[in-house]
């Protein structure tokens, strides 16, 4: 079996037990949602002050959600000795690795689309040029869903388990954060031009670290 | 013949403790070996090093040509483990759990479906994992080994929770390995029962393989062989015998 499907199989029983399970619609996505709630709160004084830095929480926000996808993706492989069974089952360590970060990733994209309405509803943000907007949104979302993915297994590896997953994965994540809000800033401000360096940055990030992933992630699913 | 599993004072530690302290062991293809010994024996830790989930860490272990030292996972796609856990997820029914072992193993999803009828579970092969009973987790831990054809079979306590059926279930199992060219490793408390199917017993003692036992199984299967020899017949060993030290 080629690598792309095994990675497909992978990421289609993580979206299975997702879409069953209901944790990111029913937890995750509520506690974002409630996030940006807190920091409406907070600024609500200057709505301008919100509005200035809506891309920033907007980041933050999904990063924390990110912890929490990361942490349920490695979860779900804890319960019944699964991961074991993983590492038996004869798929290709890379495609164990591309297949889960997918699947984080496709959970974080639509966690970010309902984000992205709470923020323009909540901050009374306007949004600029669509184009450098979604591309970033994507490019990030590749990049942290392939970190999340490899610090998670890190993480397991390490015995502390997933309360170790936002002290890894955190600081190796700001480069995104700063240029996904970055991007947005100048991409909602409708100067695209500014944007595509940003753009350039997260497309760098996500190819550096999904390929250390792939790379790497056999090796410590073996430590697991 | 190249033997399955060759093991030559392989020794396991978990943290510092030697869970295995030296072990010798030969399996052939055909024969069903049941490992006895008390808890903390070292039988799981065993058919753990063989499926190559924990390190060698010191002597030698080859299982379906491959070095352990060296490679602990290019012999896995050979190989089934039914642990003390199902390997399975929760939140999948029982022919997705199947399906996914089954084509994670680049076998057709025909083997899931004959599997799920091998061991009974046809009729719960749209319940998810957490809604089953623990018989029917063994079940259908079973199945998915099953569904992988495997070269090796691994059992860890495999009789735990079954039911009468699913004992028999797991008897045709182990019965129809000699004909389907397999070598089973049966770590178990149910002596009786499985000395009854094994061809060979090991005994493990404080990590140690400290014996051999010559079952039933094998001597009949020794005395045909004989039999079937010029010069006649091989005097019988009782079964139970404690034959040949491993070490």
């Amino acid at each position: 079996m080629s690598l792309v499907r095994e990675a497909s199989l992978v990421a289609g029983k993580d979206l299975r037990i997702e879409a069953r399970s209901r944790v990111t619609a029913e937890q995750i996505l509520p506690f974002g949602l409630v996030v940006l709630l807190l920091f409406a709160f907070a600024l609500d004084p200057d709505r301008g002050v919100l509005r200035d830095v809506a891309p920033g929480l907007f980041w933050v926000t999904v990063l924390l959600a990110a912890l929490l996808a990361v942490s349920r993706s490695f979860a779900i492989e804890a319960a019944n000795g699964a991961r074991d069974g993983l590492r038996l089952s004869g798929l290709d360590p890379a495609a164990i690795f591309l297949g889960k970060a997918a699947a984080v990733a496709v959970e974080l994209l639509a966690l970010e689309a309902v984000l992205s309405v709470g923020v323009i509803v909540l901050f009374d943000v306007a949004l600029g040029s669509i184009a450098p907007i979604v591309l970033g949104a994507f490019l990030a979302t590749v990049g942290i869903a392939a970190t999340g993915t490899l610090y998670g297994v890190l993480a397991a590896s390490s015995g502390a388990r997933e309360t170790l997953v936002p002290v890894l994965l955190l600081p190796v994540v700001s480069p995104v954060l700063l240029a996904a809000t970055r991007a947005w800033e100048a991409a909602i401000d409708d100067v695209p031009s500014e944007s595509w360096p940003w753009i350039g940055l997260l497309a760098i990030f996500a190819v550096l670290y999904t390929s250390i992933g792939t790379l790497a992630f056999g090796s410590l699913l073996e430590e697991a | 013949m190249q033997p399955v599993v060759r093991l030559r004072s392989a020794v396991c530690l978990l943290g510092r403790f030697p869970a295995l302290a030296g072990v010798d062991l030969d399996v052939e293809s055909g024969e069903v070996i049941l490992l006895s010994g008390g808890n903390g024996a070292g039988k799981t830790t065993l058919l753990r090093l063989i499926a190559g989930l924990v390190r060698l860490h010191e002597g030698e272990a080859e299982v379906l040509g491959h070095d352990l030292a060296h490679d602990r996972s290019s012999h896995r796609h050979e190989l089934a483990f039914v642990g003390h856990e199902t390997f399975c997820y929760d939140d999948l029914t029982v022919r997705e759990n199947l399906v996914f072992a089954t084509r994670a193993a680049g076998a057709d999803v025909a083997a899931a479906d004959a599997a799920l009828e091998r061991v009974g579970l046809e009729r719960s092969a749209g319940v998810t994992h957490a809604r089953l009973s623990a018989g029917q987790r063994r079940r259908l831990a079973l199945a998915v080994a099953l569904s992988r054809d495997p070269r090796l079979l691994l059992l860890d306590e495999p009789h735990a929770g079954l039911d009468v059926e699913g004992r028999g279930v797991l008897d045709a199992v182990l019965q129809a390995s000699a004909s389907e060219n397999r070598a089973v490793l049966v770590a178990s408390h149910e002596l009786d029962r499985t000395r009854a199917l094994a061809t060979r017993e090991v005994v493990l003692t404080a990590g140690q393989a400290t014996g051999t036992i010559v079952t039933a199984t094998e001597r009949s299967e020794g005395a045909r062989r004989s039999n079937e020899r010029p010069g006649g017949r091989r005097p019988g060993i009782p079964a139970g015998e404690r034959v040949r030290p491993e070490r």
